[in-house]
């Protein structure tokens, strides 16, 4: 069968759209237009610059975990704990980033970003322990540790950490621990936080195409077995493959922290952005220049859904739908296959 | 009797048991039916012999309702069926006997003989009789002399017992048509004359037969007819008693062959693997070798023989370090190497061709280039301060194919989409040659398992040319023939230890069957511990 | 020493054990789904979306007729629905079984985030709307100790055991049961049994959606009355774990289920424990108790147990000879 370049693009291409038709059909059942409220969503999302601004900041952050759960897919470990091991790197940076505010900015926020990426490459690593000495399943041990995480973050910004009142958060970063920003657009600051992301998206390409590790995770990936005997070290490399997913997580963490105002930890932080991962990486096809993209898409609808509920009434909840329909579309790609098979055979009977 | 013309009949008529009337089967690719006829007459023992990918299971499987011929015809005692899955067949009292076992490995041999046809409560519909099941089970195992136990769990019998569930199963469900597919490939010599009797005994029942097999002496011993299939047609139908084992293999490989490796005396030189009271333990924690002592010397052979599952597998892991090592001692050229890693154990020069190609020998999604490197791909040329050398490894591997006759010749294809014959070659290649790293001694499983007679060949060739030029090779084989045409020195492994040494040109093959099956050569174990 | 002295008086009340049972009750009948799930060779790590599902669409229908146990059953008919799409996509089209799962666990969020508007007019959580009676038997509220227990107990709790009963015996002792589990185990023997991988599986995969439905529709319409979004909180992983744990078993899961409902009944009451002195804040941090449990013995036992050998793989017939 020859499959040409672009069929690595066009099933999570059709799946989108698919998923979009599908979104309209709901969207109607409560009574709405999806016409407009997809004219809303694109507004939102792109429609001026400070929409835009808006798009690119929120999609740093998605552009790392999208990193961190395709690296673990490439090496066929299934990361679905990138949220925990966002709000661990998004703390443990932050600590670090608010109590050493008399170091320069050029230390500091190197610094405070590389603890961030240790919180997370510790947090993964326990789950990368887990399998690698007992085989117990990482799915499992990360979401448990995704609970551990939320109850721990929650607990030191309403307890030990906390300032002020209402919704629990901690002190700022020291004023040197901030992301210098790149331009502002009225009330948007757009920080050099994009630019790490994109750096950290070539240094895993290199790494994965390129690297002797490379090679030897992504053997490990499509086949443990013949990696063992090739002499590769399947615990060595599972403990370090979930270390470094854990460790993209965790920048997503620190690196929006200290970038997007207030730089402080506030709430919830993560809110489900790690979870986002799975579906930019999937969309991305674990490939780091399309998670690049796939995290445009998906900032583009959370930011383009927000307009969306306030614009139009629908709430935005919708855009969890649509990701899950995207998901369900390229684990089940052979669904989008046959559907392309079906046109090109219709065409030809035509 | 000219081969493909032979037809001992002229119609298939009433007392055929099976016509299989030109029979078509396409698959993505391959063309693994081509109009084939297949007769078989009631009450006889009929093979069906042909190599690997020759179209044989192909057909049976047709037979036997798991496939759907794409045309032709099958008339079963005259009467004309369409089967749609296994069941019609079942119902039609055909029976089969897989190559793989088709036993459910954590469930009982009651549970496996009734899964599909069970046997419900007379009052409680819907919940099963197990006593009842139970007693038709043993009834019939008395009656056929299929001695088996009915409460054992599958993963704890031996493999023969495995079978005799297999035929059990078969007569079950009432089957008056057995087809056996290549039943002997996990037995000893021994336990393939208990099979014989079997069927012997079966064929007295007035059961037909089919007996799939590539063995040629087997055929020669116990069938009455043969039909012989090549490239997905039939090129022979003969008469048992009218053929000859040179005549069937000439059918069946469409060529002259040579039944037996031409081998030079070569005088081994010093002394590399030495394994000394070595104890493994399988996956389940039980021991599986036990106080196995060997030698390997440069430029000779070292056969293992033993029926699968008597520790082969664990010995084979622990020597090349997949696998712990219980208790004893491993050297390799006198360096130890007991507790050493994969990795450390190959630069030491000691490489290995694994049993199971697809599981262990090659990763499948990655290209020839990426597959011809694998255990090689830290050291330079192909690594350099943590990066991959991409063109040394391309020119590396472009250099491989081409020694070794890999085909095609495309490095970029993925490994999975080779034959099995050349992902064998390639990994033979890549094992036993020596860079960037000298290769000194390989251990070989299984090297031609699944493989045609071309590709047989080939291995066997490079085996012993490496041998010539020195390298030390510990070759595990099921299969008899190679272990006898190939070694210099047989070891014979029963239960994980061993038997006892001899040599090739010193001993039949009947009594090492007899030694596979745990009867232990006395002298021969006494000269073993003199020779240390 | 107040820590100790803290879980002793925990470990002699009575409101322990009853708590105890409440909080396995979701994870029993959870965990029962996945083991009809993987039985029969599909893994479903879907429970949790099912659950939540379940748990929506049980409040739903209470709201809309009034009567919980319609609403129960509603959330069953639509959450076996809703886990169709797994099994369809898992042994129709052969899809990563794991990734599709995750995918309905995000739908369901979506989708009952997205409908609290419009039917509850807002978001986070609904009223009370209603719920299932307890099962009150008198002559055991007399007897000291157990009557604290029993005495007034959710009929769910009664039925998540007679599930397990019923699955054990239905696994063990039916002809389904040994199909199913040889589906699991070797469908290429069974296929050549004649018997149909694809059907025995499908049974597995939706009756595994019946058990998690009403794992869910406990959680709100069995315990609370209400609905609150992503109220399963984790539950239907730690049911996946009671299943390993449980060596794919009915009454292995039932034993796990119950140990890791003790540890969240241990840590509603450490919570609530008056002996430890403890500032307000620190309280919260006991929530972790559960998760911790849970990855120590996942950590622990897995290895020890033996999956179905063909749990995850998708069959399909091999396309050469």
């Amino acid at each position: 069968m020859n499959r040409g370049k672009w069929y690595a693009f066009l099933v999570p291409t059709i799946s989108v759209l698919i998923a979009f038709l599908v979104g309209s059909v709901i969207i109607l059942l409560i009574g709405k237009n999806p016409l407009t409220a997809y004219v809303v969503m694109f507004q939102g999302a792109f429609g001026g610059s400070e929409q835009l601004a808006d798009t690119i900041v929120k999609m740093t952050p998605l552009v790392l975990t999208g990193l961190a759960v395709g690296f673990g897919f490439r090496a066929g470990v299934f990361n679905i704990g990138a949220e925990g091991q966002m709000a661990m790197g998004a703390l443990v940076g932050a600590i670090v980033a608010m109590s050493f505010g008399a170091l320069p900015p050029v230390i500091l926020i190197p610094l405070s970003i590389i603890s961030g990426m240790l919180a997370g490459a510790f947090w993964a690593s326990i789950a990368g322990f887990l399998k690698a000495f007992t085989g117990a399943h990482e799915v499992i041990s990360t979401i448990m540790l995704n609970w551990i995480a939320i109850n721990v973050t929650t607990f030191m910004v309403a307890g030990p950490l906390a300032v002020g009142t209402g919704t629990p958060k901690s002190p700022e970063v020291a004023e040197a621990a901030k992301l210098p920003i790149i331009f502002k657009v009225q009330a948007i600051e757009l920080s050099i936080g994009i630019v790490i992301a994109v750096i950290a998206a070539i240094v895993m390409y290199v790494l994965i195409e390129k690297s002797t590790m490379g090679y030897e995770l992504r053997g490990v990936g499509f086949n443990p077995y013949a990696s063992e005997y090739g002499g590769i070290n399947i615990k060595k490399n599972i403990i370090m493959i979930m270390a470094i997913s854990g460790s993209l997580a965790g920048m997503a963490g620190i690196v929006d922290l200290l970038g997007v105002p207030p730089q402080r930890f506030l709430g919830e932080l993560t809110g489900g952005r790690g979870f986002d991962g799975i579906t930019i990486a999937l969309i991305g096809r674990n490939n780091p220049i399309g998670i690049i993209f796939a995290a445009l898409l998906i900032s583009a609808l959370r930011t383009g859904s927000n307009a969306m509920q306030i614009r139009a009434q629908i709430p935005n909840d919708i855009v969890h739908i649509l990701q899950g329909i995207v998901i369900f579309l390229v684990a089940a790609e052979r669904i989008v296959a046959a559907l392309i098979e079906w046109k090109k055979r219709e065409k030809v009977t035509a | 009797m000219a081969p493909g013309t032979a037809e001992s009949e002229a119609a298939p008529g009433k007392d055929h048991a099976i016509v299989m009337k030109a029979i078509t089967k396409q698959f993505p690719g391959v063309l693994a039916n081509d109009h084939v006829d297949f007769f078989v007459k009631r009450g006889e023992i009929h093979a069906l012999v042909g190599e690997n990918g020759a179209g044989k299971s192909t057909l049976v499987n047709q037979l036997y309702g798991f496939h759907l011929p794409d045309d032709g015809k099958i008339f079963i005692n005259g009467e004309e069926v369409f089967f749609r899955s296994p069941k019609d067949a079942i119902r039609k009292n055909i029976g089969m006997v897989h190559q793989h076992f088709m036993l459910v490995d954590n469930q009982t041999v009651t549970e496996n003989v009734i899964l599909g046809s069970e046997i419900n409560l007379p009052v409680l519909k819907g919940f099963l009789d197990r006593k009842k099941a139970r007693n038709t089970l043993v009834s019939l195992s008395k009656q056929y002399g299929l001695v088996v136990n009915p409460d054992a769990f599958i993963e704890d019998i031996p493999v023969g017992m495995q079978q005799r569930v297999e035929i059990i199963k078969t007569l079950y469900r009432g089957a008056d048509i057995l087809i056996f597919d290549e039943p002997t490939a996990v037995l000893t010599p021994q336990e393939t004359e208990e099979l014989f009797k079997v069927m012997r005994l079966l064929k007295e029942g007035g059961k037909t037969i089919v007996f799939i097999t590539h063995k040629l002496n087997e055929v020669m011993a116990i069938t009455d007819r043969v039909t012989v299939m090549r490239l997905g047609k039939v090129t022979g139908r003969v008469d048992t008693k009218d053929t000859n084992p040179r005549q069937l293999a000439n059918m069946m490989v469409g060529r002259e062959v040579l039944l037996r490796v031409e081998k030079k005396e070569h005088e081994p030189g010093d002394l590399l693997l030495e394994v000394n009271k070595l104890s493994v333990h399988d996956n389940r924690g039980l021991q599986a070798v036990k106080d196995v002592s060997l030698s390997v010397k440069e430029g000779e052979i070292v056969g293992i023989a033993g029926v699968a599952g008597n520790g082969q597998s664990e010995l084979v892991e622990a020597i090349t370090g997949l696998r712990k090592v219980g208790s004893g001692k491993i050297r390799m050229s006198g360096v130890d190497i007991t507790d050493l890693s994969t990795w450390e154990i190959r630069e030491i020069g000691l490489n290995h061709v694994p049993e199971d190609r697809l599981k262990r020998g090659l990763i499948t999604k990655y290209p020839v280039y990426f597959n011809s490197i694998l255990g090689k791909h830290k050291d330079e040329p192909f690594s350099k301060d943590g990066f991959l050398m991409l063109k040394n490894i391309r020119d590396y591997a472009k250099d491989l194919v081409e020694r070794y006759d890999v085909r095609p010749r495309n490095i970029n294809q993925l490994g999975g989409n080779l034959s099995g014959g050349n992902q064998q070659k390639l990994i033979v290649a890549r094992e036993l040659d020596d860079k960037p790293r000298p290769s000194r001694c390989v251990v070989v499983a299984q090297p031609t398992r699944g493989l045609d007679i071309g590709a047989i060949e080939f291995i066997h060739k490079t085996l012993i040319s490496m041998r010539d030029q020195g390298i030390g090779i510990l070759l595990v084989s099921m299969e008899l023939d190679e272990i006898f045409s190939l070694s210099d020195r047989i070891i014979v492994i029963y239960e994980g230890e061993i038997m006892g040494e001899v040599k090739p040109d010193e001993i039949t093959k009947e009594e090492v069957g007899l030694m596979m099956a745990g009867q232990r050569k006395a002298e021969e174990a006494v000269k073993w511990s003199d020779e240390r | 020493m107040n820590w100790l002295e803290a879980i002793l008086a925990i470990l002699v009340n009575p409101i322990f054990y009853q708590l105890t049972l409440l909080a396995a009750t979701p994870l029993i009948f959870a965990s029962l789904g996945g083991v009809f799930s993987e039985i029969t060779g599909v893994v479903n790590i879907a429970l949790e979306g099912i659950m939540l599902m379940a748990a929506f669409n049980s409040v739903v229908f209470t709201y809309l007729t009034g009567n919980a146990w319609f609403g129960v059953l509603m959330a069953v008919i639509i959450g076996v629905g809703f886990t169709w799409f797994h099994a369809w996509a898992s042994i129709r089209w052969a899809a990563n079984q794991i990734v599709s799962a995750a995918a309905l666990i995000i739908i369901a969020q979506g989708v009952t985030g997205f409908l609290m508007i419009p039917i509850f007019g807002h978001p986070g959580q609904t009223d009370f709307i209603g719920r299932v009676s307890p099962v009150r038997l008198e002559f055991i509220r007399e007897v000291p100790f157990v009557g604290r227990i029993f005495g007034s107990l959710s009929p769910f709790v009664y039925m998540a055991f007679i599930a397990v009963a019923v699955t054990w015996i239905l696994l063990y002792r039916t002809p389904l049961g040994l199909r199913m589990r040889a589906v699991g185990e070797n469908p290429e023997a069974a296929d050549t049994l004649g018997i149909s991988v694809r059907k025995i599986r499908y049974f597995g995969v939706l009756m595994s959606g019946a058990m998690a439905s009403l794992a869910g529709a406990f959680l709100s319409t069995g315990e609370l009355g209400r609905f609150i979004e992503m109220m399963t909180h984790g539950r239907g992983f730690i049911a996946l774990a009671a299943m390993i744990i449980g060596n794919w078993n009915p009454v292995g899961a039932l034993g796990a289920s119950l140990l890791f409902g003790a540890s969240e009944a241990m840590n509603l009451q450490l919570q609530s424990s008056t002996i430890i002195t403890v500032s307000a804040n620190v309280k919260p941090l006991f929530n972790v108790i559960p998760f911790i449990v849970t990855l120590v013995v996942v950590g622990g036992f897995v290895g020890k147990t033996r999956p179905p050998a063909a749990s995850g793989v998708p069959y399909e017939k091999e396309s050469k000879n």
